[in-house]
């Protein structure tokens, strides 16, 4: 064993900074108490910029570090930048609600970059040690957040519920690893594929794969692993709701594509199968139960259930050019939802957020703003051309096609059309229904005008020069596949 | 050779034009808002009649064509272009803005701001599609065409306007989303998605047959083909009057465009096998929508149906598969554009004054409204198909190929003539002569300078295109015999291929 040496910890900077300045955070927090929330709220937007620069500041070469148990790449470092993005955003929406009140809690924000050090750590996970102890860092202060309302019952449930089933599948996962280690004597992703390679589909390795696949799905929630996220969705406060619709999921399927491509390789035949039901039994189950939907915060639920499906047939293609299409489509995902719960965020009655679907009626005639926008965002997420929801399906079912996957294309397709009616219906109660009862007229904070303004520019004028996201996803996809 | 490029000033100047409206702020808004979209809307329309006539008759190939790098890495090009085929519809879409606009001056008075920048994003969106030359390009101008209408239907439009709105959304997205799978196989296959490139790709039969179906999903529901037509009368009744005259004048036609530009040459060997069926349909199409159309009490429901009879001549005329038969559904569907979009203009006009397109709520309009009687007169006998109205010469000429092909189909088809008489004659009787029943509706006010100025054009047109239809014919021809001559020599180097393959 050499001797420990500084510089190999170069490569996991970000992570590190991130960690000692939540730590620092904290005891400014500890010591100032709640009324320093939106102080330490600002910091950590500080904090992240840092960390995005760090991240976007390290050469780009694949570099192994602590004894291979974390690996950065072109794919980790593309990662750890948008999640960098997604938490900013994330906070910049929380910014006003941590005011006062209950929800004025100065833990939020280091909650918050808690969970997004996980986040950066699934990314460059390289061994199977290293990603449980990652996404369990990820998973536990969401937990925490989700039942961050404690006086209020569903937001307890919701955090409870989060909490069992994440333990859950959590078990699933080590137990998973555990065949695998039985199986191969290693938790190092290559030294795993070395050995899955020369020993084939054995039953053991993939009844582990299996297992860890299910922890996954359970963290995208894919159906049928998917039942956690109405009810969680619903229940926690919605600033939190919108940190869960925007962030986690692109740690997760990251993972997922990490995995699939890297160790599990040689298992490919069989993950196959696998991939191909949790993405069309995710499409058809988020198209359909959206449909009757109330509440909009369920609503979005179950439209991320879909997306995951959507997200996961790009993972199908395993090719170089499938895994760039899933990236594009989870960053213009996360940009649109971030500006989907921008505008619901800032329309507010009594000081509440709406959240039922009816409440939004007759929008378009006292915000047109906020209207015009949520509806081009939802034309975006139903995939109808020129916005960038479009392009992001465009990619992803090309490469499908190019993979040979026909028919799960077609059902893809079919399934977003169902999908569009229930975003089209919240376009209709925005613009064609009449107002039932006023909305607030103080203006919402300039922080959400701010990202939901981004994030329709992005929707916008994606079409307009789509060239520097494609190449960077295309660049992170190929270090994946060396 | 020009020198600045036409077709993408065609295509941004009612964008650029929309978020000037977008940004308008002050008390008179809606004024200000119809000025300007009216005279970006006229700009447009005298730039593609400087397109039309730059336009080299003689020449089969692509013109004005602009070419700029999109996606490279997937051989997606900002690519446009036009040829006979695609020209006319160009000049259409101009040419029925501006008059939708003006026909909704008085009309609209509730957010006037946000229907006419739905207007003019419609306009681009409608020539672009039909000058793209990338298969991305078309479908991204194809289908955003669906957020505006959507936005028209549904805000502006009459009692149902939301189930109709959603009707047509997605009736149209499910056939479009099809399509869009058969262009990104299309792609994969060749490596790129220019329309030229791709006409020239050889596809395997087999293979045909399923992207055949996939372009006929999207194509047919947009047409609409029986029996996937029954979005329209729905989408029709409830919109408002320009969204109708939008909706039957262009919107419909990129259906038939959609055969012409990827069926028929990139497809030949699905295309020569579907042609029965698609005869098939053509002529329930017309039989059968006619009679439902004999039987509408609402004025709206009855053209709509009508225009149905008159896209079954369209299609019927297409999958004949020779000059005369493909000439006549172009020229149909350029007829039918204006002469559908005026009758449209015509039901809105005594709409405007008595809100109601219950025929048996009018009688002896000819009394008071002598000018309107005489205008509606001619687009009626234009819809009948006489001989000296455009109208005339579209179903002739697809006749006239069909019999070429199958005597039995167009003599069904010459039937529906008949039947396209009998519905047309019985509603300009019933309204303009038959007997007066409620005295309002025949003490209606003639038509205004206003209205009489948005019907002139549309007039002169159909009596000048069924006097001379050689100014579309000869500029229509030569790229239908180019398509013709491509589609023979690709059917038969298919054929030889099989031949020499199988023992």
């Amino acid at each position: 064993m050499t001797s420990f040496q500084w510089q190999s910890l170069v490569p996991i900077l970000p992570e590190i900074t991130m960690a000692v300045g939540a730590m620092a955070l904290l005891m400014v927090g500890v010591f100032r108490g709640d009324k320093s929330a939106q102080l330490l709220n600002i910091l950590s937007i500080g904090l992240l910029l840092t960390v995005l620069g760090l991240i976007l500041g390290i050469t780009p070469f694949t570099l192994t570090t602590l004894n291979n148990a974390l690996i950065t790449d072109s794919f980790s470092q593309f990662g750890k930048a948008v999640i960098a993005v997604g938490l900013m955003a994330a906070l910049l929406l929380s910014h006003r609600d941590l005011r006062e009140g209950v929800m004025g809690r100065f833990e939020f924000p280091v909650l918050v970059l808690l969970s997004g050090i996980g986040m950066m750590l699934m990314v460059s996970a390289n061994n199977f040690l290293s990603l449980y102890v990652a996404l369990e860092l990820q998973s536990f202060p969401l937990y925490v957040l989700a039942a961050l309302r404690r006086d209020n019952a569903q937001s307890a449930e919701a955090g409870v519920k989060y909490f069992i089933l994440g333990a859950l599948s959590s078990g699933f996962l080590l137990f998973g690893i555990s065949l695998l280690y039985g199986f191969a004597g290693t938790l190092d992703f290559s030294l795993l594929a070395g050995t899955l390679m020369q020993n084939g589909a054995v039953p053991g390795a993939v009844i582990g794969m299996v297992f860890v696949l299910t922890g996954l799905a359970f963290k995208i929630s894919a159906v049928p692993f998917h039942m956690w996220t109405p009810d969680v969705y619903q229940g926690a406060p919605t600033i939190v709701t919108s940190l869960f619709a925007i962030v986690p999921k692109i740690a997760a399927i990251l993972l997922f594509l990490r995995l699939l491509n890297g160790p599990f390789a040689p298992l490919t035949p069989d993950w196959i199968q696998i991939i191909i039901f949790l993405s069309i039994a995710s499409m058809i189950w988020g198209a359909l139960a959206g449909l009757v939907q109330q509440n909009i915060k369920r609503l979005l639920a179950y439209s991320s259930i879909g997306n995951m499906g959507y997200a996961l047939l790009g993972v199908l293609a395993a090719s170089p050019e499938g895994t760039a299409s899933v990236l594009l489509y989870m960053t213009i995902y996360m940009i649109m939802t971030a500006g989907t719960f921008a505008i619901i965020l800032s329309v507010t009655r009594h000081g509440e957020g709406v959240e039922s679907l009816h409440g939004f009626a007759g929008l378009s005639k006292t915000s047109p703003a906020k209207a015009y926008a949520l509806a081009a965002l939802m034309f975006s997420m139903s995939g109808i051309p020129p916005l960038a929801g479009f392009f992001g399906k465009l990619f992803v079912f090309q490469s499908l096609l190019e993979s040979g996957f026909y028919i799960v294309a077609v059902i893809g397709v079919v399934t977003s059309v169902v999908a569009a009616y229930y975003y089209l219906k919240i376009i209709k109660i925005m613009f064609f229904d009449e107002q039932q009862e006023s909305f607030d007229d103080a203006p919402s904070s300039q922080a959400r005008y701010f990202v939901a303004a981004l994030s329709l520019a992005f929707v916008l004028f994606f079409i307009v020069n789509p060239n520097v996201l494609m190449a960077t996803t295309r660049i992170a996809a190929q270090s994946l596949f060396g | 050779m020009l020198g600045f490029p036409l077709l993408s000033v065609l295509i941004f100047l009612p964008l650029i034009a929309a978020l000037l409206i977008a940004l308008l702020k002050g008390e008179h808004v809606a004024k200000h808002a119809r000025a300007v979209a009216l005279t970006a809307s006229s700009i447009v329309l005298i730039l593609s009649l400087y397109m039309l006539v730059h336009f080299v008759p003689s020449q089969p190939g692509f013109q004005f064509v602009e070419r700029a790098e999109w996606f490279p890495a997937l051989g997606i090009a900002y690519h446009l272009g036009v040829d006979g085929i695609s020209l006319f519809f160009i000049v259409l879409s101009a040419l029925l803005t501006p008059i939708c606009i003006l026909a909704s001056w008085e009309s609209i008075t509730m957010r006037v701001r946000e229907y006419m920048v739905a207007f003019l994003i419609l306009e681009s969106l409608m020539i672009g599609t039909f000058a793209a030359l990338d298969a991305i390009l078309f479908y991204v101008f194809f289908e955003a065409v669906l957020i505006p209408m959507f936005i028209i239907i549904g805000v502006w439009g009459g009692a149902r306007r939301v189930y109709s709105a959603f009707k047509f959304f997605l009736y149209t997205l499910l056939g479009s989303v099809l399509m869009l799978l058969a262009v990104l196989y299309m792609i994969s296959q060749a490596g790129t998605a220019d329309i030229p490139t791709l006409m020239t790709t050889m596809f395997s039969p087999d293979v045909q047959i399923w992207l055949w179906l996939a372009f006929f999903a999207s194509f047919a529901v947009k047409m609409p083909m029986w029996p996937v037509h029954t979005w329209l009368p729905d989408a029709h009744v409830e919109a408002p009057t320009a969204g109708s005259v939008i909706l039957a004048g262009v919107l419909l036609k990129m259906g038939g465009y959609g055969f012409l530009r990827f069926s028929l040459p990139m497809l030949p060997d699905a295309t020569e096998f579907f042609t029965p069926f698609i005869f098939a349909l053509s002529v329930i199409a017309i039989i059968y929508t006619s009679l439902v159309a004999l039987v509408q009490k609402d004025m709206k429901k009855l053209i709509a149906y009508s225009s149905v009879a008159h896209m079954g001549f369209v299609t019927l005329g297409i999958f004949t598969l020779n000059q005369q038969g493909i000439e006549g559904a172009i020229f149909q569907m350029i007829s039918h554009g204006i002469i559908s979009g005026a009758l449209f203009l015509c039901v809105g006009v005594v709409y405007d004054r008595l809100h109601t397109r219950d025929l048996d709520r009018y009688g002896n309009l000819a009394v008071n409204m002598p000018v309107y009687a005489a205008v509606f007169m001619i687009l009626m006998l234009g819809s009948v198909g006489l001989p000296g109205t455009s109208g005339f010469v579209g179903e002739f000429l697809s006749l006239l190929g069909a019999f070429q092909v199958n005597t039995v189909v167009a003599t069904l088809a010459g039937l529906g003539v008949v039947l396209g008489a009998a519905y047309m004659l019985l509603l300009y009787r019933k309204i303009i002569f038959g007997p007066k029943v409620h005295d309002d509706a025949a003490s209606l006010p003639d038509l205004t300078p206003r209205e009489f100025a948005l019907f002139l054009p549309l007039v002169i047109l159909v009596i000048w295109l069924g006097i001379a239809p050689s100014y579309i014919l000869d500029r229509v021809g030569p790229s239908v015999q180019n398509l013709l001559t491509h589609y023979h020599d690709k059917l038969s180097t298919d054929q030889s291929v099989d031949e020499s393959t199988s023992p």
